[in-house]
């Protein structure tokens, strides 16, 4: 009971407080260049998700067993050093092997990414999601759980702004404002407004 | 054991690893690409203008494949690569005119002034921001050539006096200059001997406009007049040439007080 509702706080914190775009401010190249229409926003979301959980299932065990085995710590043998290039690496073939499967089986969604697939592999979300599991000194199931947070949590923000951002198409803002900058104020006020979250998730659960 | 040289032999193992993978599911997930996509991308010019109004040549070629866009869309190819496309895809071409760019202003620094000096980044976009721009007549050619960087044939460049110039043989009517101008004065129109272009964008009153230059429309419509088949109008100050209409008799250039219509292919 005590290890869900941990799972369920990490869950909820990453989705609403520590989201990863509106509170971190990472992955901010597809958040705004896809979220201009809803179903490319949703695909990359998902996309994203996948490749999330996937590199963390992938990336946990490698550093927990091969780079820094148990007791290694600080040691000469204590090879943390090595865990971005490696799980850049990680996260490189994980995303052909995803633009491969997608290009098989869903053509369809292969074709509405475009260039934002292979952009997931320089993403800083995924990256910042398999290290900061592994800062926050996470186990397995909870950085699972944290990364799909983190994916669910990419998805809500990439949605609700693909809402504001239709709104914003119609609007008429001074000139200089036009495009990419008015873009990028609505994008803070997207994230101010998470700040209402704050707390929300200890109230709840307690934890 | 050396903890460098394990360092090595991880990262090289991770990597192999992960090319056998990635090998093994590129030949089990294999996609047969049409070949027609490659023959396709090979006849087009490869300037990547996007004149098509796809992203590049390559994307062309998938759409005329996967989507049946027309074969007679790239401009800098103009009939010779609309043929090829055809006979690869196995259709007609299709008419397919050429396109040329044509820098609708003739004001020329005999012609007309500058209202400043202008110092600072050397680009029409830039001196465009500060009050409209430098030159006496807010709708003229800057003359800092932001056309001649978006050229991708080497097709445009500024004269000595301050107005950018087409190279007619080089142009390919792409419409990449026209995308940069900020004054949009750059259109692009099909390519014909006799048909006439008035070379001016200026929309002021005629008396302004004669104050900023000594070249630009009036709009004092005797060319409209003079056409026999109702091809110029005048709007705004600003007469304009359709060029559908246009039989190419040349009256309205003979009319022309401030002698401001000429044609692209005598200039």
């Amino acid at each position: 009971m005590e290890l869900a509702l941990k799972l369920a706080s990490i869950f909820f914190t990453m989705i609403l407080v520590d989201n990863y775009v509106l509170a971190k401010f990472l992955g901010i190249c597809p958040f705004l260049g896809v979220s201009k229409k809803l179903d490319s926003a949703v695909g990359m979301s998902l996309a994203v998700t996948f490749v999330m959980v996937m590199a963390t299932a992938a990336t946990w065990p490698i550093y927990k067993f091969i780079l820094v085995p148990e007791g290694a710590e600080g040691t000469a043998r204590d090879l943390g050093y090595l865990q971005t290039i490696v799980f850049i690496l990680i996260i490189a073939i994980l995303v052909q092997l995803l633009e491969n499967i997608l290009k098989k089986y869903i053509p369809a969604l292969y074709k509405s990414l475009g260039v934002y697939l292979p952009l997931i592999t320089t993403n800083c979300t995924i990256l910042g999601v398999t290290i900061l599991n592994l800062d926050n000194n996470y186990s397995f199931i909870e950085s699972i759980v944290c990364s799909a947070g983190a994916g669910i949590g990419f998805l809500v923000a990439m949605v609700l702004f693909s809402g504001v951002r239709r709104k914003v198409e119609d609007a008429q803002p001074p000139k200089c404002f036009e495009g990419l900058p008015i873009t990028l104020v609505a994008a803070a006020m997207t994230s101010l407004s998470f700040m209402g979250f704050g707390g929300i998730v200890e109230a709840i659960f307690g934890v | 054991m050396n903890p460098i040289l394990l360092a090595i032999i991880i990262v090289t193992v991770i990597g192999l690893i992960g090319a056998v993978i990635l090998v093994a599911a590129s030949i089990v997930m294999y996609v047969p690409v049409d070949e027609r996509v490659e023959k396709i991308t090979e006849v087009l010019p490869g300037a990547n203008c996007g004149a098509c109004g796809c992203a590049g040549c390559a994307d062309y070629a998938k759409c005329v494949v996967e989507d049946g866009v027309p074969v007679n869309k790239c401009v800098p190819g103009g009939a010779a690569a609309a043929q090829a496309v055809a006979a690869i895809m196995g259709v007609e071409a299709g008419a397919s005119t050429p396109m040329k760019a044509v820098v609708r202003c003739s004001g020329t620094c005999d012609k007309t002034s500058k209202k400043y000096e202008f110092e600072g980044i050397h680009s029409c976009q830039s001196v465009k921001g500060l009050y409209g721009g430098d030159g006496a007549c807010a709708f003229g050619c800057l003359g800092y050539g932001d056309c001649v960087q978006a050229c991708a044939f080497d097709a445009i460049h500024v004269s000595d006096l301050g107005v950018a110039l087409v190279d007619r043989a080089k142009c390919t009517g792409c419409g990449a200059c026209a995308a940069v101008c900020p004054n949009t004065i750059i259109e692009i129109v099909p390519e014909h001997k006799r048909k006439p272009v008035i070379l001016c964008q200026n929309q002021d009153k005629g008396g302004q406009t004669r104050k900023v230059c000594t070249a630009g429309c009036i709009g004092c419509g005797k060319c409209a007049k003079a056409c026999p088949k109702g091809a110029i109008t005048v709007e705004n100050n600003l007469a304009h040439i359709d060029q559908s209409l246009c039989v190419g008799c040349q009256l309205c250039v003979k009319e022309c007080p401030v002698g401001v219509i000429h044609i692209p292919a005598q200039m």
